[in-house]
């Protein structure tokens, strides 16, 4: 049960995330953050079905991960997870057209290793 | 905030972005634990958790959290805001160790040795490299 709830969190997550980055580059920089600007931000975000569908997405995760926490230990609910810096780094590549280093890839390698290390 | 420069303004939000996890996550899980297990398909035992003050408080601050990683991936790169914001990690096992004085074993000291590293050199890489290409994307 525990391990389905994992791949249930690591692949909403991963949806929400890359649906995210989407959904607020096309909105653009948010350059001002007076309530009045925020607000008008806000107003924008909640009509962009990229937004939508993140929040569904992390609703989904997050709901899963309230239900892992409640059956195992913070320390192994959060560490599990971290497969999705992988995912999240590849899909950044290919789909976001970011420019993924082999620095930044070697970063997010030992951050990746790091997490899981402290699964032990 | 909007003449700051694009790095003081990234590194604020990052903060932002990491105290938030680590403050949100451990109200949940103390929340959760007085709870009791909740494995359920209806959303009747979510809503009632929601009652308890530690998981509210934890879910209103994992709602800034969401908040401000929006906020941040705004101009900064996905691969970019995902390794840096995992410092909360760092953070969630030295408050294990220097204030709820918990036995941390060598491997922990040493993934918390891998994530740092990891989080400086990503944290040196320029944050925004996708730029306008978002827009050609999305539409």
């Amino acid at each position: 049960m525990r391990w389905l709830l994992v791949w249930i969190i690591v692949l909403a997550t991963t949806a929400g995330n890359v649906l995210q980055s989407v959904g607020m580059r096309h909105h653009g920089e948010i350059h001002d953050f007076r309530p009045g600007a925020l607000g008008r931000v806000a107003a924008a975000l909640v009509r962009s079905r990229y937004i939508i569908a993140s929040v569904v997405a992390m609703a989904i995760s997050f709901f899963a991960f309230m239900a892992l926490v409640s059956i195992a230990e913070l320390s192994f609910a959060v560490p599990a997870t971290a497969i999705t810096y992988i995912f999240e780094t590849i899909l950044a590549k290919y789909m976001l057209k970011e420019q993924v280093s082999a620095k930044r890839w070697a970063g997010v390698l030992l951050v990746a290793a790091g997490v899981g290390l402290l699964t032990v | 905030m909007s003449t700051t420069s694009p790095r003081i303004k990234t590194r604020v939000f990052t903060a932002i972005v990491v105290a938030t996890n680590v403050l949100g996550n451990s109200c949940l899980s103390r929340g959760m634990q007085s709870v009791g297990e909740l494995v359920s398909l209806s959303p009747v035992p979510y809503i009632r958790a929601l009652f308890n003050p530690w998981v509210a408080v934890g879910t209103s601050l994992l709602i800034v959290w969401l908040l401000s990683t929006m906020a941040l991936l705004s101009w900064a790169d996905l691969s970019y805001v995902l390794p840096v914001t995992s410092m909360a990690y760092v953070l969630v096992a030295l408050v294990g160790r220097f204030v709820l004085h918990e036995v941390v074993s060598w491997a922990h000291w040493a993934g918390i040795i891998l994530i740092m590293t990891g989080v400086s050199l990503v944290g040196s890489t320029n944050p925004n490299t996708a730029g306008k290409r978002h827009e050609e994307l999305s539409t």
